[in-house]
């Protein structure tokens, strides 16, 4: 795909806009690791000509990929969302002291109020510990306009250059002009620079100096970087901000003066003193933590930050209004409504649920890992009882068990999806194993990383452009560790899958258990449904093991009174259930539970 | 400051709202507006309640929509028509499809929808257009085109061209659903004036 050249402008989200500004930049190679808000950057980058792509197992390896090529002399990239980022913060601190010779761009995306993610994150605060520049842009025009920007300053200060996004931005679609694709001003090439390269301490002490005298630099840079830019305005209210909070600011308070940060660090002090003392009041406006505003105040600039602006959770122009002049409100606003709620849940046919389904029945402590499958946790499941970061679940199923001893025996069971067990689940099998662990392990393989929106991934067996690709054999692995006990099974076929499921708890040693199907929502299953399920209600007896495995297809329809016997049923029975043939994807779970035959496949085409 | 009308986008997750929003934020660019569209990926798509911000005028800041400040909801099931109730306003239009989608706890018998649910919004003054989307999308063939039947009704109260979403949607969908698309979408168009 290569956009037409012309001047005209294209509506797109600030994930594809940042797509397009590293292709317009030039860059030759692309690393990530899948994570919301920041999936779609690969994804749309991937479809370019001349952009070498990929997944990475974790944020960490794609980084260092993208460290490598620029140390071939070309443009790179690496992505990530913000817990991402601490997983590639050891290469990242120290590529700031190594530098590279191509442009070398870090894209993080932070996701405040956790609209898909375990914890909210300011990476803003990387910046800062790295010692490195870091820009952020407001919509998805700038976002294009900032890569390209971030590529050249990399280039120039020959460091890393961080650029952050939060959701607003990557899933905001904007009004975008497409330019032209550069040509690479650095060579490509095997070149050696151990001076810098090689991180000894006594090299790295000589670039300890570099970073320092880079980042003084860069100070000089941003003063006078037209991405820091005074709005002059009302000089009764003056506002430092950045990023999309420079929009809700905008609009809350559109005749005010305001300094528009652009680059987020290092400070242009001299611009921001200059700011403060044209105003009578200064307002830090700034989304999660009071970075800017502690670096003011420690200039000696008095102004309000977090002492008015909420530090967590999102702004919007409400929130703003609210925070500094809720005169500027909109008048009265209703308060929400008393309603059922409505959680996400597994697809219909998802394979989680079977093997959710059983250990929900199991008196045992589920160390669980981050996927679809943390889903398990809602009712009417209820089967997960811990999610702390990717890969955790089974290091926190082994700590549990060295500090309970004999007394946690057979009761602890760890779930990892395919995707975050390579990811950074196989480390802590390996110490599991090493240290004498009797857990089980169950690895939820779907064949793809499910939760971001179906990447390939090492277990998959394609590449991030469809392609097929080397796969990595689960079983193999485990038994190449050491796990002695390794056993696969077919999830939906539940009351198999249980026995084997209790039969590896019960046992005295480490073992794995593979469950392998695929998640419905892969293209190839998606569009392919030969057979519904459906109830015969005449051999329904209202015992409700099928509705209680939760799938979003199957309802309970309550007799009114006197509706049993006068329907011919046992008048003691409370209703029926039902499943709905458009949701119904086929994975007989709940055919596997009836134990009265009510539940039956019927192939659609016939 | 130059006027600009928020549109919301309510649903559950998998009822096609992402194209529904597109459709119509596509027809607004064309018809001359800055337009911003703001929805959330990941999590919240597994079927879950979901929304979709867009906002149009002559120039566009904020992709977010203030509390009480959406102008028209298209709401593409009735709980989700009142579950946004603090992003709106006295003299909002709401314009619902009488879909009961059942949430997980009435689903299981552990509540039960709740009956009337739209007079929830009439009594604080809100406008209710009720569109049978299903039955509408039943009538032209093809089930799943009740996306297209409310973007029908919910052009009726904005500044676009039948013509150009008729264009659009041609555009969008596969050829073999073209017919089917496009009967829903008139049809829509008569629902949408309530
Ligand atoms: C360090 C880190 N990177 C990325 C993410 C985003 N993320 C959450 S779950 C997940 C992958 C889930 O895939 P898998 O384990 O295969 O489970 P599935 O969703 O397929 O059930 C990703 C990428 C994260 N939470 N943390
Ligand atoms: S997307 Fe796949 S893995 Fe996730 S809930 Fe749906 S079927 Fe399960």
């Amino acid at each position: 795909m290569i956009p037409e050249k012309q001047a005209e402008t294209v509506w797109m989200s600030g994930n594809e806009a940042i797509a397009l500004g590293a292709y317009e930049a030039g860059v030759k190679v692309a690393s990530g690791y899948p994570g919301t808000p920041s999936t779609e950057i690969m994804e749309h980058l991937s479809e370019y000509d001349g952009v070498y792509t990929e997944w990475a197992p974790n944020e960490k390896v794609g980084l260092e990929v993208a460290i490598g090529a620029s140390f071939g002399g070309v443009r790179a990239m690496a992505t990530m969302k913000h817990v991402g980022l601490n997983v590639a913060a050891d290469p990242l601190f120290t590529a700031a002291y190594t530098g590279g010779r191509g442009g070398l761009v870090v894209l993080t995306a932070d996701d405040p109020d956790m609209h898909s993610s375990q914890n909210e994150q300011d990476s803003r605060n990387y910046a800062f510990a790295a010692k490195l520049p870091m820009l952020e842009p407001a919509d998805p025009a700038e976002a294009k306009e900032f890569i390209k920007e971030a590529f050249e300053l990399s280039e120039e200060l020959d460091c890393p250059v961080l650029v952050r996004i939060t959701t607003r931005i990557a899933h905001v679609k904007a009004v975008v002009t497409p330019g032209e694709r550069l040509q690479p001003m650095v060579a490509p090439g095997l070149e050696k620079h151990p001076e810098k390269f090689v991180m000894l301490p006594a090299m790295a002490r000589r670039r300890r100096l570099y970073v320092e005298e880079r980042m003084t630099r860069c100070r000089q840079i941003a003063e006078d970087s037209g991405n820091n830019v005074i709005e002059s305005g009302d000089a009764q209210r003056g506002f430092i901000t950045g990023g999309v909070s420079y929009l809700y600011v905008k609009e809350a308070f559109p005749e005010a003066s305001i300094l528009k940060l652009g680059m987020v660090w290092p400070l242009p002090e001299q611009k921001i003193r200059e700011f403060a003392g044209s105003v009578d009041e200064l307002y830090v406006v700034e989304e999660l933590d009071p970075f800017w505003e502690i670096h003011v105040k420690a200039m000696g600039i008095s102004c309000h930050g977090k002492d008015v602006i909420p530090a967590i959770g999102e702004l919007n122009t409400g929130v703003v209004k609210q925070s500094i002049d809720p005169a500027r409100l909109r008048g009265e606003s209703f308060s929400p409504e008393e309603l059922p709620p409505r959680p996400p849940n597994m697809c219909p046919g998802c394979p989680h649920r079977g093997v959710f389904f059983t250990l929900s029945r199991l008196d045992v402590f589920i160390s669980g890992d981050i996927g679809c499958y943390t889903l398990g946790f809602l009712p009417p499941l209820n089967a997960l009882d811990s999610t702390v970061c990717m890969g955790a679940s089974v290091p926190i199923a082994h700590g549990l068990e060295k500090a309970l001893g004999a007394d946690s025996n057979r009761k602890i069971v760890a779930v990892i999806g395919d995707s975050t067990f390579v990811h950074s689940g196989i480390t802590g099998l390996i110490n599991s194993v090493y240290n004498g662990s009797k857990g089980t392990l169950i690895i939820l393989d779907n064949g793809t990383t499910a939760m971001t929106g179906q990447q390939p991934n090492p277990a998959s067996g394609a590449l991030i452009s469809g392609e097929p690709a080397q796969s990595i054999d689960l079983e193999a692995l485990c038994k190449a560790l050491g796990v002695r006990h390794v056993s696969v099974i077919n999830p939906h076929e539940v009351p198999e899958s249980r026995k084997i499921i209790r039969a590896e708890i019960e046992r005295d040693e480490l073992s794995v258990i593979i469950s392998q199907a695929p998640c419905v929502l892969l293209p190839e299953l998606k569009y392919q449904k030969p057979i519904t399920y459906f109830t015969n209600i005449d051999n329904c007896v209202g015992c409700t093991s099928c509705i209680r495995i939760g799938c979003p297809a199957i309802s309970w329809t309550p007799f009114a009174k006197g509706e049993a016997e006068a329907r011919g049923y046992k008048k003691s029975q409370k209703g029926y259930s039902q499943i709905d043939e458009v949701l119904c994807n086929d994975c007989g779970q709940c055919a596997s539970l009836c134990k009265f035959g009510a539940i039956t496949p019927r192939d659609i085409n016939s | 400051m130059s006027e600009t009308t928020n549109i919301l986008f309510s649903g559950v997750g998998g009822q096609g709202i992402l194209l529904a929003s597109e459709l119509t934020a596509t027809a607004l660019l064309a018809a001359g507006f800055d337009v911003k569209k703001s929805e959330v990926h990941g999590m919240a798509q597994r079927g879950g309640s979901v929304t979709a911000q867009l906002r149009y005028g002559s120039r566009v800041y904020s992709p977010l929509i203030e509390p009480g400040g959406a102008d028209i909801q298209m709401a593409f099931e009735m709980l989700e028509a009142v579950r946004y109730l603090p992003y709106l306003h006295a003299g909002s239009t709401v314009l619902v499809n009488t879909q009961r989608i059942l949430p997980p706890s009435v689903a299981t018998g552990r509540a039960d929808y709740p009956e009337q649910v739209l007079d929830r919004l009439r009594q604080r003054n809100i406008k209710v257009i009720e569109v049978d989307a299903f039955a509408i999308a039943k009538q032209s063939g093809e089930v799943r085109t009740a996306n297209v039947a409310l973007v029908g009704a919910l052009s009726v109260h904005l500044p676009v061209e039948e013509k150009m979403l008729e264009a659009l949607i041609e555009e969008r969908v596969p050829p073999r659903f073209y017919e089917q698309n496009l009967f829903s979408f008139r049809a829509g168009r008569q629902a949408g004036n309530g």
